[in-house]
C-alpha cells in the first residue's frame, strides 16, 4: 500500500487551530530553518483511511491467538484504557504542586503496595520504562550496593546461557564483565558450573525463574544461597512472573531485587513495541539506592529517565490488580500454567517438547529431529502458522535448544482456542511430512511473502525519499 | 475476575488431559516450604463497575487546571481528536514488537513513516523507532559517541536537570566521566566549553531551546565541538523545529529529544518517547529498533526490522544498548500528529507558541517587580523574577491556572498555542492583584 507521503497533495490540510489572537513575533532570521519539513499534506479523512488500512495489516491479541513465548500476550482489558484516559490522570503535569497530585501518588503507592506483596519485596520504583530498562536499574542497585561498601573488586555478573539477550547487554551497560554459564541438561542452572565461577569478584547473578524453557528451577534456594555466600546479590528477571504470581514469591526464593514487565504480567497493552513499564522492586537494604526524579522527589539519587515513570501504564496495571484481587492473581497464574501444559499435551505426538515434563506458563518445542527428517525448519513452521491467522511462537530462543519454538498461550485463551491451535500444529506437521516445499514457501496468504532481510541490511532504506 | 474464559468443568477436563489432579500438582517443582502459605494481602477482586469507581475516585483527588503555564520538559499542547483515536485502534494497541513481518506490515510501515518524518523535522539521515524519553535518548546518544580513546561526555549546564541526572546515571553504569559545562547568562558558556573540550572528550550535548527557554547559539557550539574532534549532540524540542534551524543545519551528528509535545498527554510524566536521529555515518551505532524497506519473495515492497546485528537479542553483551521494548505506540501517536499538522501546521503551532509566550512575557514584565532574568531570543519559555512567588502561584492555582515552575532566580513560564489571549490576560490580572502593582 501507499505511504503517507505518496498520498500527499500540496495545499491539503486538517482544520485544527484558530487564528493566532496575539501579535506575531519574528525570531531573528539567523535562527530559523531554511525549508519547512516535508511532512505529508493530508485531510483528516485521508489520515483516518490510511491508518485504518494500516491497522488491517496488524495482528494484535484482539485479532487472534498470539502464543509468543516469553512475551505474555494476554488479553488487555478495555477498562484499563478508559481509566488511563481519565482527564484527572492524562491531563496532570508531572511538576504540578504536590498537594494537587494526591490521586497520582495514590496510584503509585497502591500499585507499589500490591506489587511488593506479590513479589515479596520491600520497596519499588516505577521509573523504568520497560523490562530492559528495569534490568538496568536493578543491576545499578547492585553496583551502588558494592560501591557503598567499598567492595570494588566485584566486576562480574553471572548469566546463564539460556537467559534473555537483555540480561548480558544490561550487565555490560552497567560496566560488568559477563560470565556466561552453561545450563544443565534439564535447562536449569548447573550448580557445579555456578560454583566454578563464583568468587570474590562476583557482583551478582541474573536469573529468570521459571527459566526460559518454562521450568521452575527446584534448586533455587541453593542457587541464591551460593551467590550470597560468595558476597554477590541475586537479580530476578520478572519476564516469567505470570507463571507464579500469588503462588510463590521471588523475595522468598532469595532474590534481592527484581523487575516486572507490567506490559506482560499485568496486562497493559504492548502497543506494537511499547510503551511498557519495568517496575523494579528490592529488599529493604537496597531501597536507599532506588532511583528518583530530581525535580519531583529531590535528593541526589540515580535517575534512569525523566520524571517518575510511565504513569499511565501504571494506572492500567493498577486497574488490572484491583480487578483480579487476592484470588484472581493466583487464579490467572494457575490457568496460565494449565493452558501451557494442556497445549503441550495436545501437540505432543507431532512436534516434540524439548523437555517432556510438567512445564510452567510456557514450553519449548524442539524441531531438530523433524528438520532432519523433512528439511522443514522451525522458521518454516512459524511462517506456515501465519496462514491460519495465528501469530507464530518465539523462534530460535532460547539458544540452548536448536530449532526451538517457544509457546506461551497465557490464561486468557479458552480451551476451544487451544484445541484449535493444537489442530493447526497437527495439520502443519502432517503437511511438512508430505509436502515440505509448501512450508518452505509459507506463508501463502499473508500481507506479504517472506521479506528479503539480507537486502534490507546490505542496502538500508530507512526513510522515504521523494523520487 | 481474572479474564480466564475456561469454565470450571473445562478446567477439570484440561487437568485430566495433563494427567494431574489439581493445580498444586502443576507446581510440583516448587519446593513446598516456599509456596505462599497465606492469601495475598490484596483486596478481593472487583467487578468492572466497582473498579471504575475506585480508580476514578483516585483521579478525582488530583486538581485539574484549565490553563497550564508550566512546561519544563512536559508541554500542554492541543491534541487533535484523530491523534487520540488512531493509537486506540485495537490492532495497533494489542500487537507486540513486529518480529513477524508477514503479519505486521501495518506497524512496520507506520514506524517507517515515523522515521521519515523525524528525519524531515531534524534534517538528519536516519531515525530509529524511538527510545524511552528525551533524557534516555540523550544518554544513549552519549554512549554512541564513546570509543576506546574518547570516554568523557560533556553536557551543557543549561540542559534539563533530569536529563543531566539521567546521562550521569548512564555514565555511572559504564564507569565513564560526565562533565557539566557551566552556563553564563542562562546559556552554555562557549569559553568554558572550549576549555573542557580535551582530546578525551567523546561528545558534547546541548539542549535547544535550553531549560530556561533560551535559544542557544547552536552552530557556534557545534563548530567548537567539532574543532576538538568530538561529536555534537543536540536535544531539540520537536515543536520548536517547526521554526528553528534543524540540528543538521547546526552541524549536529546526533539529534535527540523529548517527543511528548507531538500529541502525547502530560500523563504525570509518561509514557512519552525519545526520538533519535543521526547521520549515515553513525547509522550502525544507533540503538533500538529500526525499520527498513525491502521486497518480499514476489518482489513487492515490504518493511522489516532492519540492522538487527546491533541489537541485544543477537549481540548480547556486545550490543549497542540493552533496549528491547521502546515506545512504539507513542511513536505512532507522534507520526499521526505530524501528519495531521503537516508542514504548515507544525510551523503554525511553533509560531503561535512563540507569539503567545512573548505576549505573556511583555505583559508580566510590565508589572512592577517582575523582570526578565535573562536576555536573548527565546521560544515558548522564559524566566522572570517574581516577588511573593508562592503567594502569586497559589492565587493562580486557586483560579485554575498552573503558573510557571519555581526555579533559581524566579519562575520559568511556558505558553503553548492552547492558551487563548483571554486566559493570559486573566493570569496577568491575578499576578497584578497579588503584587498590588
Amino acid at each position: 500500500m501507499k505511504l503517507l507521503f505518496e498520498k500527499s497533495v500540496a495545499g491539503r490540510r486538517c482544520a485544527l487551530l484558530p487564528k493566532c489572537d496575539v501579535e506575531a513575533v519574528d525570531l531573528p532570521k539567523a535562527l530559523l530553518r531554511e525549508n519547512p519539513p516535508a511532512l505529508p499534506e493530508l485531510s483528516e479523512v485521508d489520515l483516518a483511511r490510511h491508518y485504518t488500512e494500516l491497522n488491517h495489516r496488524v495482528h494484535g491479541v484482539n485479532c487472534g491467538f498470539y502464543p509468543l513465548g516469553s512475551c505474555t500476550m494476554k488479553y488487555n482489558p478495555r477498562i484499563d484504557e478508559d481509566m488511563a484516559a481519565l482527564p484527572g490522570f492524562a491531563g496532570i503535569h508531572p511538576l504540578a504542586p504536590k498537594e494537587t497530585v494526591r490521586g497520582c501518588m495514590e496510584v503509585f503507592d497502591t500499585a507499589r503496595k500490591y506489587l511488593c506483596e506479590i513479589t515479596g519485596m520491600d520497596d519499588m520504583t516505577f521509573q523504568p520504562a520497560a523490562g530492559a530498562h528495569g534490568e538496568f536499574t536493578g543491576v545499578l542497585l547492585i553496583k551502588q550496593y558494592h560501591k557503598t561498601r567499598g567492595d570494588e573488586k566485584r566486576t562480574k555478573i553471572i548469566v546463564p546461557d539460556s537467559a534473555h539477550g537483555t540480561n548480558p547487554a544490561t550487565a555490560a551497560m552497567c560496566g560488568y564483565e559477563v560470565v556466561n554459564i552453561p545450563s544443565a541438561p534439564d535447562g536449569c542452572v548447573d550448580l557445579e558450573a555456578l560454583k566454578g565461577v563464583l568468587g570474590d569478584d562476583t557482583a551478582g547473578l541474573m536469573l529468570t525463574n521459571p527459566n526460559t524453557v518454562g521450568i521452575f528451577d527446584e534448586n533455587i534456594l541453593e542457587i541464591t544461597r551460593l551467590v550470597h555466600e560468595a558476597g554477590g546479590l541475586c537479580y530476578y528477571d520478572g519476564a516469567n512472573l505470570n507463571a507464579v504470581m500469588g503462588i510463590v514469591r521471588p523475595g522468598d526464593m532469595g532474590f534481592d531485587c527484581i523487575h516486572m514487565n507490567l506490559h506482560k504480567t499485568f496486562a497493559t497493552p504492548h502497543g506494537g513495541g511499547g510503551p511498557g513499564a519495568g517496575a523494579v522492586g528490592c529488599k529493604a537494604f537496597l531501597k536507599q539506592f532506588l532511583p528518583a526524579s530530581k525535580l519531583m522527589q529531590g535528593g541526589d539519587r540515580i535517575q534512569v529517565r525523566s520524571f517518575m515513570g510511565n504513569f499511565l501504564v501504571v494506572v492500567r496495571a493498577l486497574t488490572y490488580l484491583l480487578t483480579l484481587g487476592r484470588e484472581g492473581i493466583p487464579e490467572a497464574a494457575e490457568n496460565a500454567v494449565l493452558n501451557a501444559n494442556y497445549l503441550m499435551q495436545k501437540i505432543k505426538g507431532t512436534f516434540e517438547p524439548a523437555f517432556d515434563r510438567i512445564c510452567m506458563h510456557e514450553f519449548v518445542l524442539d524441531l531438530s529431529e523433524y528438520k532432519k527428517e523433512t528439511g522443514v525448519s522451525a522458521l518454516d513452521v512459524a511462517k506456515a502458522l501465519i496462514d491460519y491467522g495465528m501469530h507464530p511462537p518465539t523462534m530460535y530462543f532460547p539458544m540452548i535448544v536448536h530449532e526451538a519454538l517457544m509457546l506461551e498461550p497465557t490464561e486468557t485463551e479458552s480451551k476451544e482456542t487451544l484445541d484449535w491451535a493444537a489442530e493447526v500444529f497437527r495439520e502443519v506437521y502432517a503437511r511438512g511430512k508430505t509436502d515440505p516445499a509448501y512450508l518452505h514457501d509459507a506463508p501463502h496468504h499473508a500481507q506479504i511473502g517472506r521479506p528479503d532481510e539480507v537486502r534490507a541490511s546490505r542496502n538500508p532504506v530507512l526513510r522515504y525519499t521523494k523520487p | 475476575m481474572s479474564y480466564v474464559p475456561s469454565t470450571p468443568e473445562q478446567r477439570q477436563a484440561m487437568l485430566a488431559t495433563v494427567g494431574v489432579d489439581s493445580y498444586r500438582d502443576l507446581y510440583r517443582d516448587v519446593p513446598k516450604e516456599m509456596l505462599l502459605s497465606h492469601a495475598l494481602d490484596l483486596p478481593e477482586g472487583m467487578s468492572e463497575l466497582e473498579v471504575s469507581r475506585a480508580v476514578s475516585a483516585m483521579a478525582a483527588k488530583n486538581k485539574q487546571f484549565s490553563t497550564i503555564l508550566r512546561g519544563a520538559g512536559a508541554y500542554d499542547h492541543y491534541i487533535p481528536a484523530i491523534v487520540k483515536s488512531i493509537p486506540q485502534k485495537e490492532e495497533f494497541l494489542t500487537a507486540y514488537t513486529p518480529y513477524q513481518a508477514e503479519m505486521s506490515q501495518g506497524v512496520l510501515q507506520s514506524i517507517f513513516e515515523y522515521q521519515t518524518m523525524i528525519c524531515e523535522l531534524t534534517g538528519m539521515d536516519v531515525s530509529n523507532a524511538s527510545v524511552y524519553d528525551g533524557a534516555t535518548a540523550a544518554a544513549e546518544a552519549a554512549a554512541m559517541c564513546r570509543d576506546r580513546k574518547r570516554r568523557v561526555t560533556l553536557i551543557s549546564g543549561a540542559s534539563h536537570p533530569e536529563t543531566i541526572n539521567t546521562v550521569r546515571t548512564y555514565c555511572f553504569g559504564t564507569g565513564d566521566e560526565l562533565k557539566v559545562v557551566p552556563i553564563k547568562d542562562g546559556k552554555t558558556d562557549p569559553e568554558a566549553l572550549k576549555e573542557l573540550l580535551t582530546p578525551e572528550v567523546a561528545s558534547f550535548y546541548v539542549q535547544q531551546p535550553n531549560f530556561y527557554g533560551l535559544i542557544e547559539d547552536a552552530e557556534a557550539l557545534g563548530a567548537l565541538t567539532h574543532a576538538a574532534g568530538a561529536l555534537y549532540v543536540m536535544g531539540c524540542n520537536p515543536i520548536a523545529l517547526g521554526l528553528l534551524k534543524t540540528p543538521r543545519e547546526c552541524g549536529a551528528d546526533i539529534a535527540v529529544g523529548e517527543g511528548q509535545p507531538l500529541g502525547l498527554p502530560l500523563g504525570f510524566g509518561g509514557p512519552y518517547l525519545g526520538y533519535m536521529a543521526t547521520t549515515q555515518k553513525l547509522m550502525r551505532k544507533l540503538p533500538g529498533r529500526i525499520v527498513g524497506e525491502t521486497v518480499d519473495d514476489k518482489g513487492e515492497r515490504a518493511y522489516v526490522l532492519s540492522l538487527q546485528a546491533r541489537e541485544q537479542h543477537i549481540r548480547r553483551e556486545k550490543a549497542s544498548s540493552n533496549i528491547c521494548s521502546n515506545e512504539a505506540l507513542c511513536a505512532l501517536t507522534a507520526a499521526v500528529y505530524l501528519a495531521a499538522m503537516g508542514p504548515d501546521g507544525i510551523r503554525e503551532v511553533a509560531s503561535q507558541c512563540t507569539a503567545k509566550a512573548h505576549y505573556l512575557f511583555r505583559k508580566l514584565t510590565e508589572l512592577k517587580g517582575v523582570q526578565p532574568v535573562y536576555n536573548g531570543p527565546f521560544f515558548h519559555e522564559f524566566v522572570t523574577s517574581l516577588p511573593r512567588r508562592d503567594e502569586v502561584l497559589s492565587a493562580l492555582e486557586r483560579e485554575g491556572i498552573l503558573g510557571g515552575l519555581p526555579v533559581e532566580g524566579g519562575v520559568l513560564w511556558c505558553v503553548t498555542e492552547k492558551v487563548p489571549k483571554s486566559e493570559l490576560d486573566r493570569a496577568v490580572a491575578i499576578v497584578k492583584e497579588v503584587l498590588g502593582a
